[in-house]
């Protein structure tokens, strides 16, 4: 075993543990997430001024960017843990990345659903097959195929195994969507709308911005611990140490 | 007693399969069957419209050929996962993913290369400008290969599930999105006039390198599978 390690992340690989650590981070990922999403909501909506094109409905992006960070951020999050679950079989890894998959779709289909509302007054269309927003549909697909390799076994661990390599086979898939999508567009037309930058972002619109980014990283952990936890208790019900907690639950 | 050779044992896979794909053959008909159908029905829901059709006949053919193939995948595995082979395959002492790689070759061989042969009628069927049928013949020959060795690792990782068709549809769309724009942009551009040997080059580079890796993702995927 690598000594460079400390001893604790050994010790949060094990499942008890990592119950109980889950259990005392997650109030407080959870109450981070709500300060900072009221700041950043309070900076977008209210404090960031209108847009000089837009107006106000730019102010959507406060939710569509984030959400398209976090879609693309907790794919790799969820190959890495899937990669860790495959290689050395580490079951809480497993957990971490069938756990992550479900709020993973859930923010892309956030960005999916704010996009062509932003779309639809801008752009003037719901949809249209730009090679952005055609790849985020396809990591979509991605993520819809991991969740439902993992329910299609009845051996929860079996299926955590299956659709890991299936997260692992995406995320080469990934690039190469991207890369052959953007060539198939350019090959159709020429410029596209693009979604502003932030770098060309004035200031008072960026930071509420920054914020709510931070807040649905909260958000992220606060989730996937509570998830992680319930299927920790699911995975490991015949253990003596759900024992304990189910007995101490029910015994006031 | 001694294990046979590596290239023996895959000449017995593969001659198995090809044999047992030959006796029915009513089964390897099937995709042929529904590629010709769908076909059919394009000029029904679009109108008789030559230009139109014309128009359309490249994508047209790439993604009934695409799903006529998707149909048959589901079947590569079953009935050895049902009679146990495969797990004979997978303890055997040759390297499974060579075992794999013959497999997938003998499925391509009976399911994905009777629909490039009457791709040209399908590509006719729509008034595709014979021109152009070659580089379609092209595509085709180099994007099935594909399909069929990203599915095989598909249909490896639902190999210990009961219900996967519909599933393996989910699977496979992302992973086919670069291999239909690829091909389908070279069977475009030959209809444009322009160069078209660019994309025919990127088809054949993925080609080669999931020939390499994908009978190795295939073995690992069935080996997650299978052991229960």
């Amino acid at each position: 075993m690598a000594t460079w390690i400390p001893l604790w992340v050994h010790k949060l690989g094990s499942p008890p543990i990592f119950y109980r650590f889950a259990g005392l981070v997650r109030p407080w990922a959870f109450a981070l997430a709500l300060l900072l999403g009221t700041i950043a909501l309070y900076g977008g909506l209210v404090s960031a001024p209108a847009d000089y094109q837009q107006g106000d409905a730019f102010r959507i992006i406060y939710i569509h960017v984030p959400s398209a960070w976090m879609s693309l951020f907790i794919y790799f999050v969820m190959a890495a843990a899937s990669f860790v679950a495959l290689v050395w079989r580490v079951k809480l890894a497993e957990v971490i990345a069938m756990e992550s998959a479900p709020v993973g779709a859930a923010f892309t289909a956030i960005t999916l659903a704010t996009g062509s509302l932003w779309g639809r007054p801008m752009w003037g269309t719901w949809w249209t097959w730009d090679a952005r927003l055609t790849s985020e549909l396809v990591l979509l697909f991605l993520y819809l195929g991991v969740i439902g390799l993992y329910h299609s076994f009845e051996d929860r661990r079996q299926g955590a195994r299956a659709a890991a390599f299936l997260a692992i086979i995406g995320i080469i898939n990934v690039p190469i969507v991207h890369f052959s999508v953007n060539w198939w567009n350019t090959l159709h037309q020429g410029s596209t709308i693009r979604i502003l930058g932030p770098s060309k972002m004035a200031p008072s619109m960026v930071w509420p911005l920054l914020t709510m980014m931070l807040a649905t990283k909260a958000y992220y952990v606060a989730s996937l611990m509570g998830r992680a936890r319930a299927d920790l208790l699911a995975m490991e019900s015949g253990k003596d140490w759900v024992r304990q907690i189910a007995q101490e639950g029910s015994s006031p | 007693m001694s294990a046979p050779s590596l290239s023996k044992a895959c000449g017995a896979i593969l001659r198995r399969d090809l044999t047992l794909a030959w006796r029915r053959r009513g089964d390897m008909a099937m995709p042929v069957l529904y590629a010709l159908i769908v076909i059919t029905l394009f000029p029904f829901a679009l109108g008789p419209e030559d230009t139109l059709l014309q128009r359309i006949a490249g994508g047209v053919v790439l993604v009934t050929v695409l799903l006529a193939m998707l149909l048959a995948l589901d079947a590569m595995f079953r009935s050895d996962i049902e009679d146990g082979s495969l797990e004979q395959l997978v303890v055997s002492p040759q390297p499974l993913a060579m075992l794999l790689a013959m497999k997938i070759l003998a499925h391509w061989l009976t399911t994905a290369l009777p629909l490039i042969i009457i791709s040209p009628l399908l590509g006719g069927m729509l008034h595709l400008p014979a021109s152009v049928i070659p580089v379609l013949v092209l595509a085709l020959m180099l994007a099935t290969p594909l399909l069929s060795l990203l599915g095989a690792v598909l249909v490896a990782l639902t190999a210990g599930t009961r219900r996967s068709g519909m599933l393996l549809a989910l699977m496979l769309l992302p992973l086919c999105v670069p291999v239909v724009i690829f091909a389908a942009g070279a069977v475009a551009a030959a209809q444009q006039g322009l160069p078209w040997f660019a994309p025919i080059a990127w088809l054949g580079a993925g080609l080669v390198l999931a020939l390499v890796l994908a009978p190795l993702a295939c073995a690992i995927a069935l080996r997650i599978a299978l052991d229960a």
